[in-house]
């Protein structure tokens, strides 16, 4: 299953390592990365492959939204297609 | 590929601009319920509903998780109550305090179905079905009623009309402790629609399956965002932004309908692509129409908006979704929506001109808050003139308005959350009880004719 992560917020140093290593544990591939920064606004969208991860989707978000609060950025994890379906036809 | 445009704005919708599944609502036939009495079939009810729909709020709960769109409302709605309770119409009540309790026990927040179809006529179980409605309502919290008058293949039934007057009036009384709210959860149908999932109006028709679910999506919000980038735009251009929008909103709505129904094991039915309004700042279809360029909703040039904006979205969803049903358009509550609110309080929107726009969206008179004292005939002669709409344009309409038991022009009603707040609005005062005493049946129009 592929998800899409998104992270954003103030920058600071550290995001992307903390965000990878969380994956990595996880047993989530990253399959693409993109980042911008506004000003000082943080922006990264990963698209993740998640068929060897083999928790609970609704625990791994939790677990996300916290390592968010600890970094202080918005983490989150959604399933890919909800994108697919808003914007392809 | 991604495209970080596409998965930003998807994010910024649900984030600031309140996209969201207003509703998954499960459709449960009832017809195997029917039993020799009212309290076995009472017992059959609520086992059946809460067996079929056990899972659907942990369902939902987990697919919002998963896709990260908030899903509001989860709902079931059933057979018209009245269909299986023909053998002991004046104890249906059992059969609603049976539905309330199964709701409770679901944690689903409504649920639906607690209805007659007498368009064409009332028979004498139908009419003891209706005089149950107003302490079934004030009995329970969570169950919602509708009564279908008329339609455009076979007129109005105004006998039902003229019944339907007295059974508002008597509803807002027997909860006149809460404003009335009992009206809150009657709807008054012509041409109802049989897979509606939006309340008060849900039921489940005897032409669908034995179970289905169906999807209600909403986002007024997205529609005005996507407006706001655009203020020149002329209403060709308009038009075709809100096609789009309405594409992206519905598509979501599809998504999620499809897994659900895989999920629970039962069949996918429609999606409802309306924009339905909340109280809340940002989720208006009223703002949507000033963004056009209105000065405030229910001035000259309402109606012509609201024509563009529901048309539009019908044609941005009918090509997002693989069934479409419902309602699907653009709802126009009063008491739900900030900036119909707005707007009455500062006597800017009438009744009439509710009316007016009834002809071009997608329901009726909905969540209007009129004097305690307006007379049973009156709201009667309220409904026909909808019914009448509904009738003659081959579409639904519906009245659904509360007469506040000890309140008049003036005063304010606060039903809170979903349902809002709302000023007391002025009814005309010219005196229909005679028209309305004449019964009988309006005959459908020569162009229903079409076999």
């Amino acid at each position: 299953m592929k998800a899409v992560v998104t992270v954003s917020g103030t920058d600071r140093r550290g995001i992307i390592a903390k965000v990878s290593v969380f994956l990595s544990e996880k047993k989530i591939n990253i399959e693409d990365i993109s980042q911008t920064i506004m000003g000082d606004c943080f922006a990264m969208i990963m698209m993740v492959e998640m068929s060897d991860c083999g928790e609970d989707f609704a625990l791994l978000a939790e677990e996300m939204e916290a390592l968010g609060r600890e970094i202080g950025m918005s983490v989150r994890i959604q399933h890919a297609d909800i994108f697919d379906a808003m914007h392809k036809i | 590929m991604f495209n970080s445009y596409d998965i930003l704005e998807t994010i910024g919708m649900i984030e600031r601009e309140h996209l969201d599944i207003r509703t998954v609502t499960m459709g449960i036939s009832l017809l195997s319920c029917i039993r020799e009495n009212a309290d076995a079939t009472a017992k059959a009810v609520y086992e059946r509903v809460t067996k079929c729909a056990e899972r659907l709020v942990p369902v939902a709960e987990s697919l919002s998780r998963e896709y990260g769109i908030p899903i509001v409302n989860k709902r079931v709605s059933v057979t018209p109550v009245s269909l299986i309770t023909a053998s002991f119409p004046k104890e249906s009540a059992k059969i609603a305090l049976a539905l309330d309790r199964a709701a409770r026990e679901l944690g689903i927040d409504f649920l639906g179905g607690y209805s007659a179809l007498v368009h064409k006529g009332t028979a004498e179980y139908e009419a003891d079905f209706l005089e149950t409605i107003p302490e079934a309502l004030a009995s329970t919290e969570r169950l919602c009623s509708s009564v279908n008058v008329g339609s455009s293949k076979s007129g109005i039934n105004m006998d039902a009309v003229r019944m339907m007057g007295r059974i508002v009036k008597k509803s807002a009384e027997l909860t006149r402790a809460q404003d009335g709210i009992g009206c809150a959860k009657l709807v008054v149908f012509c041409n109802a629609v049989e897979d509606n999932p939006f309340m008060a109006g849900a039921f489940h028709g005897v032409g669908e399956a034995d179970a289905v679910v169906n999807v209600g999506v909403s986002g007024p919000g997205v529609v005005h965002h996507a407006l706001s980038h655009q203020p020149d735009a002329d209403l060709t251009d308009a038009a075709e932004i809100i096609k789009r929008t309405a594409f992206k909103i519905t598509r979501a709505g599809q998504l999620i309908a499809k897994e659900a129904a895989k999920r629970l094991g039962v069949r996918f039915g429609i999606v409802d692509l309306s924009l339905a309004p909340t109280p809340a700042r940002g989720d208006s279809v009223a703002h949507i129409l000033e963004e056009l360029g209105l000065g405030v909703v229910g001035c000259h040039g309402t109606t012509a908006a609201l024509a563009m904006l529901n048309d539009a979205v019908k044609k941005g969803g009918v090509m997002a979704s693989s069934r479409v049903g419902g309602l699907s358009g653009a709802f126009i509550p009063v008491s739900e929506d900030i900036g119909m609110i707005e707007s009455a309080e500062r006597g800017k929107i009438t009744l009439d001109k509710l009316e007016a726009m009834t002809c071009v969206c997608s329901v009726g008179l909905d969540m209007i808050a009129i004097p305690g004292d307006t007379p049973e005939s009156t709201i009667s002669a309220i409904i026909a003139d909808e019914a009448a709409i509904g009738m003659v344009n081959n579409k639904t309409t519906a009245v659904r308005v509360i007469p506040v038991p000890h309140k008049t022009v003036g005063d304010w009603v606060e039903f809170g959350g979903l349902l809002g707040r709302a000023p007391i609005m002025p009814v005309h005062d010219g005196d229909a009880s005679k028209f309305i005493g004449r019964g009988g049946l309006i005959p459908a129009p020569i162009h229903s004719f079409k076999n």
